[in-house]
C-alpha cells in the first residue's frame, strides 16, 4: 500500500507505511498475497506453463500429487494445480471487481449523505436501515438467479464484437475462455456489489461530516469552490484511510460470499473452476482424494487470512486511535 | 419509550413491505417459470390452463396486490411446484428443524464467541491472547462448508460418535455437528468484538481505581468489567443472528436437513413464488425481532444510550 502517495505533504502516510513495516503479521501477508495474485494472474498467462484446466484425462483420474501433477488429478484426470490456479484467477477478479462496485457507490452515497445533511441524509440514512434489515444472503441468492440470463448475450456481444474485427478463430475461441467465466459472474457482481455497500456508507458518512465542520473546509468554500469539488478533491481525501482499510475487509467477506454461492450451486458454472467450486468437488470426494479439499482451501484460506491480517494492520496503522495496543 | 417502540414498530413493518416487494418482482422476473421446466415439457394450452388456474394470467400489479392481500390476512397460499401443498403446511414442517438448528448454533456461539474474547482481553499479548485470536480467524476464513465435512469426517466417520447426516428431532446428537458448524463463525466474531470491548473497558479510569481497592480479579471482571464490556459484541448479536439465518441455508445442505433452506433453494429453481414469500418474509420477520430485542438489550447494557434519546 506504499504506494498510496495522495498526499504531497505525506508524514500521515510516511507514519502509517512506517507502522505497517513494523506489524509482522502484515508484512508476511502481503508477501502471501504477492505471491497468491502472481501464481494465479501471471502464471497461466503464460502459454504452455499450465496443463489445460478444463480437459480431462480419464486414463490418469485420481492419482495423489506427483512430479507430473503437483496437487494430484481429479475424478475426471483433470490437473488440480491448473485448476486452483485459474479459479483463483476467477475468485480474485470476483473479489477485486465486487469490492470495487460496492466501494464505489457506498463511499458516493456516505459522501452525499454527510455532506448534505438534513432531510437527504435522513432520508437516505433510513434507507441503508431498511436495506441493512433484510436477509443479504437470501436476496443475493435471488437477484443472482434474475440476472443470470444476461450473462449469455453479453458473452456473445463480446465474442461478436471482436468478430467485426477480423480476429481469427483461436483468437476468438481463446477470448470465449477468458471472458466467459467472468461473465457469468456478473450477476454475482450485481447482487453483491449492490446490496454491500451499506457499511461502507455510514463510515463514510461519519467522517465527511466530522471533517466538513473543520475550518480548511470552510476556508475552500470561501474562496468559492462548488460543493462538488470541495467534497471530491477536499474532503474525501481526508477520509481515504477508513476506506482503504474497509476495502482490505470487504475484499475477504465478498470472496467468501462467491465460495458460498458457487458452493450452492449459484456462482460459476462448471466446466470453469474457482475456488468455491473446487472446495465443493473436493469436499465431496474429501474422504478417498484428501488433496482434491485440502488445495484448493489451502489458498483460498490463506488469501483470507492475509487479507483480514493486512486490514487489521492497515487500521492498525492508518486510525492509531482505534490500535488494539 | 414508548414513543421508541411504535417508531421501531412502524420502521418494522416499513422492512417488511420493502422486502416484500423487492421479493416479488425479483421472483416475476426469474428466468422460466414454475410450468415452463424443460424435464416435464406440458402442451401450451394445458399449462396456459393451470396458470389460470393459479392466476399467473393476470397483470403483475394484480397479482402484487392478492400476494400481499394474502399474506397480510396470514394465509400465503398454495406451493406450485408441490403441488396441492399449503405453504403454511411446508413452512410449519421446516421451520422448527431450522429454528433448533438456528438458537443452537446461537447458543454456540456465544458459548465459545464471548468466554474467548474475555480470556484474550485479559491475557492480552499473551500466548494465550494470540491463541485465541488466531483460533478466531480460523473460524472467519475457513468456510463452514469446509469445517462441516471436516468435523462430519472426524466425529462420525473416524470416531464413529455422532451421526453425520439426518435429523432426528428427538435426539440433540444429530443436532450436534450443524449447529455447532454454524456457530463458528459468528463465535469467531463475538469473540474479536468481545475483546475489543474488554480492552477499552479495561483502560478506563474506574477500573484502574476498583483495583487499587483491591477487588479480585474474577469480581473485576465479571462484576465491573463484563457489562460494559459486552456492548459491542451484543450489538453484533441482531447481525448475527441475520448471518445465522442466512447460513443456516447452506448447513442445511451439507448435512441434508429437511429445513426451510432446502425448500428455499429448490423453489427458486422453479420460481415457485408463494413458497419464497412465504419463507423470505418470515426471515425478516425473525430478523427485525432480532435486531429489536438486541437494541433493548444494548438499552439496558448501556445507560448512556437511555440518557441521550
Amino acid at each position: 500500500m506504499s504506494d498510496v502517495t495522495v498526499e504531497k505533504s505525506s508524514s500521515l502516510w510516511k507514519d502509517a507505511v512506517h507502522r505497517l513495516q513494523r506489524n509482522r503479521a502484515a508484512i508476511v501477508s502481503l508477501i502471501a498475497l504477492a505471491i497468491i495474485i502472481f501464481a494465479c494472474i501471471v502464471l497461466p498467462a503464460i502459454p504452455g506453463f499450465l496443463q489445460d484446466p478444463n480437459a480431462q484425462n480419464l486414463p490418469n483420474k485420481n492419482i495423489g500429487p506427483s512430479a507430473s501433477h503437483w496437487f494430484g488429478t481429479d475424478h475426471l484426470g483433470r490437473d488440480i494445480f491448473s485448476r486452483v490456479l485459474t479459479g483463483g484467477r476467477i475468485s480474485i477478479a470476483v473479489g477485486l471487481i465486487t469490492t470495487l462496485v460496492s466501494v464505489t457507490i457506498g463511499v458516493c452515497w456516505g459522501a452525499i449523505s454527510g455532506y448534505v445533511g438534513g432531510k437527504t441524509d435522513s432520508v437516505m440514512m433510513r434507507i441503508v436501515d431498511i436495506l441493512f434489515a433484510l436477509p443479504f444472503l437470501i436476496i443475493v441468492i435471488l437477484l443472482g438467479k434474475t440476472l443470470e440470463p444476461i450473462t449469455a448475450s453479453l458473452t456473445n456481444f463480446i465474442v461478436d464484437s471482436l468478430n467485426k474485427t477480423g480476429a481469427a478463430t483461436e483468437t476468438l475461441n481463446k477470448t470465449r475462455a477468458w471472458v466467459e467465466p467472468i461473465t457469468t459472474l456478473v450477476p454475482l457482481f450485481i447482487a453483491i456489489g449492490t446490496l454491500s455497500w451499506l457499511t461502507v456508507s455510514r463510515i463514510v458518512r461519519a467522517q465527511v461530516q466530522s471533517v466538513a465542520k473543520q475550518e480548511f473546509v470552510e476556508a475552500a468554500r470561501s474562496l468559492g469552490l462548488g460543493h462538488c469539488r470541495i467534497l471530491f478533491r477536499h474532503i474525501l481525501p481526508n477520509t481515504l484511510g477508513p476506506i482503504i482499510v474497509y476495502t482490505t475487509l470487504t475484499i475477504p467477506s465478498v470472496m467468501l460470499l462467491e465460495a458460498t454461492l458457487s458452493f450452492l450451486g449459484l456462482g460459476v458454472k462448471p466446466p470453469y473452476s474457482s475456488w468455491g467450486i473446487l472446495i465443493d468437488e473436493g469436499a465431496n470426494r474429501m474422504i478417498s482424494n484428501g488433496w482434491l479439499l485440502f488445495f484448493p482451501t489451502l489458498f483460498f484460506s490463506t488469501t483470507l487470512f492475509a487479507l483480514n491480517f493486512l486490514g487489521d494492520g492497515l487500521r492498525d496503522a492508518l486510525d492509531p486511535k482505534s490500535a488494539k495496543d | 419509550m414508548l414513543a421508541n417502540i411504535s417508531q421501531r414498530f412502524l420502521q418494522g413493518l416499513l422492512v417488511l413491505f420493502v422486502l416484500f416487494t423487492v421479493t416479488f418482482f425479483l421472483i416475476k422476473a426469474l428466468p422460466g417459470g414454475p410450468f415452463k421446466s424443460a424435464e416435464k415439457a406440458i402442451p401450451e394450452h394445458i399449462r396456459a390452463k393451470i396458470e389460470a388456474y393459479y392466476g399467473l394470467d393476470q397483470p403483475v400489479f394484480i397479482q402484487y396486490g392478492r400476494q400481499l392481500k394474502n399474506l397480510v390476512t396470514g394465509d400465503p397460499g398454495v406451493s406450485l411446484r408441490l403441488e396441492g401443498r399449503e405453504v403454511t403446511e411446508i413452512i410449519s414442517q421446516g421451520f422448527p428443524v431450522s429454528l433448533r438448528l438456528g438458537l443452537v448454533a446461537m447458543v454456540f456461539a456465544i458459548l465459545i464467541g464471548i468466554p474467548l474474547g474475555v480470556i484474550a482481553a485479559w491475557k492480552k499479548n499473551t500466548l494465550m491472547d494470540y491463541s485465541a485470536m488466531a483460533l478466531a480467524m480460523i473460524g472467519i476464513c475457513i468456510p463452514s462448508f469446509v469445517i462441516g465435512p471436516l468435523l462430519a469426517e472426524q466425529f462420525s466417520r473416524r470416531l464413529n460418535l455422532l451421526p453425520a447426516t439426518g435429523w432426528d428431532p428427538l435426539s440433540p446428537s444429530s443436532w450436534l455437528l450443524p449447529s455447532l458448524t454454524l456457530g463458528l463463525a459468528t463465535a469467531a466474531y463475538l469473540s474479536r468484538l468481545t475483546r475489543a470491548g474488554m480492552l477499552e473497558i479495561l483502560n478506563q479510569d474506574y477500573i484502574r481505581t476498583a483495583r487499587s481497592k483491591g477487588v479480585g480479579s474474577f469480581r473485576l471482571l465479571v462484576v465491573h468489567c463484563l457489562r460494559g464490556g459486552l456492548i459491542p459484541a451484543v450489538a453484533y448479536i441482531g447481525p448475527a443472528f441475520a448471518a445465522i439465518i442466512s447460513g443456516s441455508v447452506v448447513i442445511e445442505s451439507i448435512f441434508a436437513m429437511p429445513g426451510l433452506g432446502l425448500h428455499f433453494i429448490k423453489s427458486i429453481e422453479v420460481g415457485d413464488s408463494p413458497v419464497i414469500l412465504g419463507i423470505v418474509m418470515l426471515y425478516g420477520i425473525l430478523i427485525i425481532l432480532a435486531n429489536f430485542a438486541t437494541d433493548l438489550l444494548g438499552l439496558w447494557l448501556n445507560p448512556r444510550l437511555r440518557a441521550s434519546r
